[in-house]
């Protein structure tokens, strides 16, 4: 788990994006969380991998359908479109090859959906423009040293990884520090600049 | 006292405390060997009721010393059931609720076919006249014996070791009829260095003078040294150092100083005469070669193609893999490459990695993560199979 558990408001939106009986592999399924929602709501057909060993036997003793295994390594045995949709949330920025995982995720799922905390947040911007030191918010509330999020980035550098790797945006939202979404109508600077995380629907 | 042993192993063999399916030569036992074996006999012990619609029934595989008695006293050692720990009314497998089956494997030596059993043909113990027995013929055998109950489909089949063998070779060969498995501490195949360990283990019951070419019975004897020494061998991959050193350390037993003698010294060494003693008190020495061979000839990816997610191509059965860090014999790579295969099929897979310094054996133990994941895997499995709880 990379990020404060109490934010993870990006769970809902995440289900909402996900239509009933899918089949779903959540990378980073963390304590099993979004799986649990989304069988209870939308009775998907759910698997999990999860890096930490305490998070997996936690879920299995829940009777979630989790492995353990690194997004890095163990995406390259899941086959070419095995599933509806694989979900990667809050987890990107803590891969160690965030464009090779990207990658896999569109090759297992027709769709893939992507959340991420936004690094372009003024908030963010703020922090390091004034203190002159790496960020530490409520979100994000890692020191450098000891972080597990190796590869942040913003808004507008997912956009683009997404261009590189032939994937279309099917939707994105961004999430502003409340857990409100942000209007549909605003241009991707404001975004940026105003997006605490951000999920995007993704598909090749 | 030889004479007694060998005797009460021999009615086990033949006239078992446990309920016998017996097949005649209408029902051969078609073999990997190439053969067949006929008339041959499974002994068995069931636990709660089968429901109705026959769909709450789970089958228990057995290790490779293990025997039908899971969740009942063993008439032999008049010990509790190997797995009564997790098995029994009320447990995480309640009897109350699913309808579990235990059976000897065909090669065994507490009832069903073995080489300790009468071969009808000369009136003697087989010894090693019986052919080779696989674990594929065991899972054969045990499907016979699914088919005399009625039951289409089992609703979980589960064992650790060469029983998690047994687990993925019926999820491989009938996997319409598994609904869920949960194979533990296993592995796809057995490794070079589990070959090793084993072929020490044969060699030195061969080795016995006592073993007479595995025909010990014929000259009332049984080749009880070697057979004592192999288990001491393989006893000890079972454990693992830490848990060893935790246990006995370097103590003394029964002793202030070193005797500067070959006596046992130190606990251990006790500790795994007494392993080897009683071990031959229960266990037929041919057999022993006999479950040590098969597990050494499984290999499921070899059977198709060198591929093992083709072993699960297709397959609809709800996987949990159970391995332990400690486990030296089965250690996680071989769940995990499990894992793997079965990701590649598409599967339905979870796995559980327990922390624990008790090594291969502790599948066997009261192992609080363990029975969590069981407890987490098979009610979600009976709810997705519809069984009330």
């Amino acid at each position: 788990m990379s990020v404060n558990r109490d934010q993870r408001v990006d769970l809902e939106v995440v289900a909402n994006l996900i239509p009933p009986q899918s089949r779903v592999l959540d990378v980073g399924s963390g304590d099993g969380s979004l799986l649990e929602l989304l069988q209870d709501t939308k009775q998907v057909d759910g698997r999990g991998l999860e890096l930490s060993q305490r998070g997996v036997n936690e879920c299995v003793a829940r009777g979630l359908s989790v492995i353990q295994g690194d997004a890095d390594k163990d995406l390259q045995f899941y086959p070419d479109k095995g599933f509806d949709f694989v979900v990667l949330s809050q987890t990107l920025q803590a891969t160690r090859n965030p464009k090779l995982v990207l990658d896999e995720l569109l090759r297992i799922g027709n769709r893939a959906i992507v959340s991420f905390p936004n690094f372009g947040h003024w908030r963010v911007r703020l922090s390091l423009f004034l203190n002159g030191r790496m960020p530490v918010t409520k979100d994000l509330p890692y020191s450098w040293y000891d972080t597990p999020n190796i590869h942040f980035c913003t808004i507008r550098d997912f956009v683009n990884l997404c261009d590189e790797l032939g994937a279309t945006v099917e939707k994105a939202t961004a999430l502003d520090a409340n857990g409100q979404k942000i209007g549909l109508s605003m241009p991707w600077w404001f975004w940026n600049f105003f997006g605490q995380q951000a999920v995007f629907l993704l598909r090749r | 006292m030889a004479a007694l042993r060998a005797g009460k192993t021999n009615n086990e063999a033949d006239q078992p405390s446990s309920p016998v399916l017996r097949f005649g030569s209408d029902k051969p036992l078609k073999l990997d060997a190439g053969t067949l074996l006929s008339p041959f006999q499974i002994a068995y012990q069931t636990y709660g009721t089968l429901n109705d619609a026959r769909s709450n029934a789970i089958l228990v595989c057995h290790a490779l010393t293990g025997d039908q008695h899971v969740a009942n006293t063993n008439p032999v050692t008049g010990k509790p059931g190997w797995w009564e720990v997790l098995i029994g009314p009320g447990k995480i497998i309640d009897t109350n609720r699913f309808f579990v089956i235990c059976s000897n494997v065909i090669g065994g030596c507490l009832g069903s076919t073995g080489p300790a059993s009468t071969n009808p043909a000369t009136g003697k113990p087989y010894g090693l006249d019986l052919p080779i027995i696989t674990i594929r013929d065991m899972v054969r055998a045990q499907q016979m014996l699914i088919d005399h109950f009625g039951i289409e489909k089992l609703f979980c089949v589960l064992g650790g070791s060469m029983g998690g063998m047994q687990v993925l070779q019926w999820a491989s060969s009938y996997p319409e009829r598994v609904f869920s498995a949960l194979p533990i501490a296993t592995g796809a195949r057995h490794s070079s260095q589990n070959i090793a360990f084993h072929e020490v283990g044969r060699q030195a019951v061969m080795a016995d003078p006592d073993w007479h070419g595995g025909k010990y019975f014929e000259y009332g004897k049984r080749p009880e040294k070697g057979l004592a020494v192999a288990r001491m061998a393989a006893h000890i991959t079972y454990l693992s150092e830490a848990a060893l050193h935790r246990k006995f350390g370097r103590n003394l037993q029964d002793r202030e100083a070193l005797t500067f003698g070959f006596d046992a010294d130190f606990q251990i060494e006790s500790y795994l005469r007494h392993q080897g003693m009683t071990f031959v008190d229960r266990f037929d020495a041919n057999s022993y070669l006999y479950m040590t061979r098969s597990m050494d000839y499984f290999d499921l990816a070899a059977d198709h193609g060198g591929r093992l997610a083709d072993a699960f191509a297709g397959t609809k059965t709800r996987f949990c893999l159970v391995s332990f860090t400690s486990d030296w014999l089965f250690p996680t790579e071989e769940s995990r490459s499990i894992v793997h295969a079965l990701n590649a099929a598409g599967a339905s897979v979870s796995f559980v990695e327990i922390e624990t310094d008790r090594g291969h054996d502790a599948f066997l133990l009261d192992e609080p993560e363990l029975f969590a994941a069981i407890n987490g895997f098979i009610g979600s499995a009976a709810r997705a199979r519809g069984l009330a709880s």
